[in-house]
């Protein structure tokens, strides 16, 4: 932090998440990481555990930068997921463009979304979300001839058959998205999302009009869990609601965000892949695994309500 | 004319904030928006930013029509705001919050220009904070920490700054310091509004001072003329008619709140500053002084609503530690905002305030408040958002009086009050103090009004008794100080 003093070009460098360098030396020990010799199934909780890191930082920006709290972040990634299984199980498109689709798809339903729902004030933005996975869950059994309802679509293409390629392409899905959300948090846009997270009323007399930047916020949120969420289907083969379109693993991406620490993407994307490992490990416990999840998530809301990395941002202040 | 307001107007449910004022300012021109808390000059530099929706009026600015824009597009036509309570971004440096205040409306931007941040510095070194560029808002003293809103405000090149309460908090040394720097803001050929309460303190340095009571203008002159006005001297001390009308004797009683070396700390700023005062059983008590002078945070620090340090005794004893066992031990608070249930009636409001009341005991007690305020008894159905202000204010002091307060803490009884709504709190002070039951105790902006109640009267002055004394000998004792 003492290079601050020097008079820098780039007067932003306070704003880095102090693990950014870190996180540059951990690109390359997570993309060695399946050739060390884990097991494949081990490699098939990481790459799970990516995706979840994906939806973690994309309801990051919305409520870390933001300050908007979205309950729906399965709807996001529900309408992703089941737009690429439905095109490619009907053989309309390859596998790719089915998932480009799916993360097109994403974003038009979030901006249909958010567009009435961020103009309103208070609590009243996330019930809309929460109602909205709720809505989406019951069009799909409504109309389960196409969508498979409740039984869920089999995608009868994959993407690559070797569990090592699947995570490096999970991998791939979130470092680009991590890339992006921490050049947008960072930028100037970041900063303007935050002003209005913080006090929408200044940040408007300053001449920013926040239901813009939070519509954008929405929108990039939309494009990555839409994109992972098409992955993921692709992964998994198969789409279904009780992964895709369920606000119990909407709450599941909240906690992993809060436990990673809120406002520093990379923590959320940690908190993601730690959720999923740790309740793999939990597995054999049964439902005991769940509530060991939520006392944790309960116990770093209490005593750490910055999370696991604003713990380490907290130290390094110190010093 | 660089600005020009007509008619505007400005209703919260039965309160006008401000019924149909006309405010120009020209060009490099100081206009100081004064008045006492609750008549409405807030709302008034809120309207003139877009931040409410205006009921009716017109504003201009220069040739362009503004009326009804949002706030971000009045921001971008050449006004901007500082705001009285505004954080800054705590996790980004002095330097990146004024950055903040410089970028475009733009969103697809995602670099900072070496430009902006040369600007920023320049508007940082224009304030006096360039040392603290680097540093963290969090690690500027107070004074800073308003340097840096009015460099935030500055970023816009504004042609007009509205400044709400830009001295609030600040020493007097300060208060000089930032004067200069507003007057410099002149120079450069902006113009400014600011609203204080500390008339005084702004005479100097502006060109023309505008007074509002009630939500209207009452006079707009030069600052000399404006305070010797005959309706602006009556607004903030009253004449000296009314206050001899008032025949309160001296009461020699037991003391039933006694406080001893009370401080409150809000963050950096001292709010309260070892305060001590008694208020006497049976006895009317008022404390005066400005707006932001410590009275609200004397009334929380006695409900223990905020930390404090100091001795409190109620009634011999020590206060007790939590607000609600303060609320059962007779200590009842009647706030400030009011704080009414808006969606319920006026009924369920004083269900509320009697709720832990026995059947009997509570038809009895809802008696004596219908008694007293015959109009709540009327408008018993209706929902408590629709009352007028006057009768919030009453419903606001009945529901508290459904809690059988020993001692009444009554913050700003006719904050935000039409004149002819004062003599109906008037009565009300005086038929409370005629029921024998209780010890009220008032804290009052409007001084004439507390002369015309109180027994005796401490005056707080930044977070300090200044005076202490009986009501006659106020006036002369201290009267000066008031305006």
């Amino acid at each position: 932090m003492d290079d601050l003093t020097v008079s820098s070009p780039s007067p932003l460098r306070r704003l880095s998440v102090p693990t950014s360098g870190v996180a540059w030396l951990a690109v390359p020990c997570l993309i060695a990481l399946p050739f060390v010799g884990i097991s494949e199934y081990a490699i098939g909780i990481f790459t799970l555990g990516l995706f979840f890191a994906v939806y973690a930082m994309g309801w990051d920006l919305l409520f870390g930068y933001a300050g908007e709290p979205n309950f729906g972040a399965t709807f996001l990634i529900g309408v992703g997921a089941y737009s690429a299984a439905m095109l490619n199980s009907n053989g309309i498109a390859p596998p790719w463009i089915c998932i480009l689709a799916g993360a097109a798809m994403s974003v038009a339903a979030g901006v249909l979304l958010a567009l009435p729902a961020l103009r309103l004030r208070g609590p009243y933005f996330g019930l809309v979300t929460l109602v909205a996975v709720l809505i989406l869950r019951q069009l799909i059994i409504l109309f389960s001839h196409q969508t498979g309802g409740e039984i869920g679509i089999a995608v009868p293409e994959v993407l690559a058959l070797s569990p090592i390629a699947n995570y490096e392409i999970a991998l791939g899905c979130a470092i680009v998205s991590a890339g992006v959300f921490i050049i947008v948090a960072r930028s100037p846009f970041g900063l303007i999302l935050q002003a209005i997270g913080q006090d929408p009323l200044n940040a408007q007399a300053m001449g920013f009009s926040s239901v813009k930047y939070k519509l954008a916020a929405f929108c990039y949120s939309a494009l990555f869990s839409g994109l992972a969420g098409a992955l993921m289907t692709f992964y998994m083969g198969t789409a279904s609601l009780n992964i895709f379109v369920d606000a119990a693993v909407g709450v599941q991406i909240i906690i992993a965000a809060i436990i990673g620490g809120r406002r520093t993407i990379i923590g959320p994307a940690i908190g993601g892949v730690f959720l999923i490992v740790l309740g793999e490990y939990m597995r054999p416990f049964g439902r005991l695994s769940e509530l060991v999840v939520a006392v944790v998530a309960l116990l770093v809301l209490l005593f750490l309500p910055n999370g696991l990395l604003g713990l380490v941002k907290l130290k390094r202040r110190a010093h | 004319m660089l600005l020009e307001a007509k008619d505007l107007r400005k209703r919260f449910g039965g309160l006008h904030a401000v019924g149909g004022v006309d405010l120009a300012v020209g060009e490099r021109e100081i206009v100081g928006l004064i008045g006492p808390n609750g008549s409405g000059k807030s709302t008034l530099l809120s309207l003139l930013m877009g931040i409410h929706r205006m009921d009716g009026g017109t504003i201009r600015i220069g040739k362009t029509d503004i009326t009804g824009w949002p706030p971000h597009k009045i921001a971008r036509s050449g006004i901007s705001m500082m705001f009285q309570h505004s954080r800054p971004l705590l996790q980004q440096t002095v330097l990146e919050n004024v950055l903040l205040a410089l970028l475009p409306d733009r969103m697809f931007n995602f670099r900072f220009s070496p430009e902006l941040v040369t600007r920023a510095r320049g508007i940082l070194a224009q304030v006096q904070l360039a040392e603290a560029a680097d540093r963290l808002p969090g690690e500027l003293a107070f004074a800073d920490l308003r340097r840096l809103e009015l460099a935030k405000t500055l970023a816009a090149q504004p042609k007009l700054m509205l400044l709400d309460e830009p001295f609030a908090g600040l020493s007097a040394k300060e208060v000089r310091e930032f004067s200069v720097l507003i007057r410099a803001m002149r120079e450069e050929g902006r113009s400014v509004v600011l609203v204080d309460h500390n008339v005084k303190g702004v005479q100097a340095l502006v060109d023309r001072m505008v007074a509002m009571s009630s939500g209207t203008k009452i006079a707009d002159d030069r600052p000399d003329h404006v305070l010797a006005d005959e309706q602006v001297r009556r607004v903030y001390l009253g004449s000296r008619e009314s206050s001899a009308a008032v025949a309160t004797a001296e009461v020699r009683s037991e003391p039933i709140l006694e406080i001893a070396d009370l401080s409150v700390q809000y963050g950096k700023a001292t709010a309260l500053d070892k305060v001590a005062l008694t208020a006497q059983r049976g006895a009317v008590t008022a404390i005066v002084g400005l707006n932001g002078a410590g009275k609200s945070t004397l009334f929380h620090a006695v409900c223990r609503l905020v930390q404090s340090s100091g001795t409190i005794r109620f009634g011999g004893q020590a206060v007790a530690d939590r607000p609600d066992q303060i609320a059962r031990s007779g200590i009842v608070l009647c706030p400030e905002k009011r704080e009414l249930f808006g969606d319920m009636t006026v009924f369920e409001n004083l269900r509320m305030g009697g709720s832990h009341l026995a059947a009997p005991d509570f038809r009895q007690r809802l008696d004596f408040v219908e008694t007293l305020f015959p109009r709540l008894a009327e408008r018993s159905k209706q929902n408590a958002r629709t009352l007028s202000g006057g009768e919030q204010q009453q419903l606001a002091i009945g529901r508290a009086l459904m809690m059988k307060p020993k001692l009444l803490l009554i913050d700003e009884p006719t904050l935000g009050l039409a004149p002819v709504v004062l003599d109906l709190i008037s009565e009300t002070i005086e038929r409370l103090r005629a029921s024998g039951e209780l010890s009220l105790f008032i804290a009052e902006q409007n001084v004439t009004f507390a002369l015309r109640h109180a027994n005796s009267i401490h005056l707080l002055e930044q977070g300090q008794i200044v005076w202490s004394g009986p009501t006659h000998r106020f006036a002369d004792e201290v009267g000066h100080k008031v305006l």
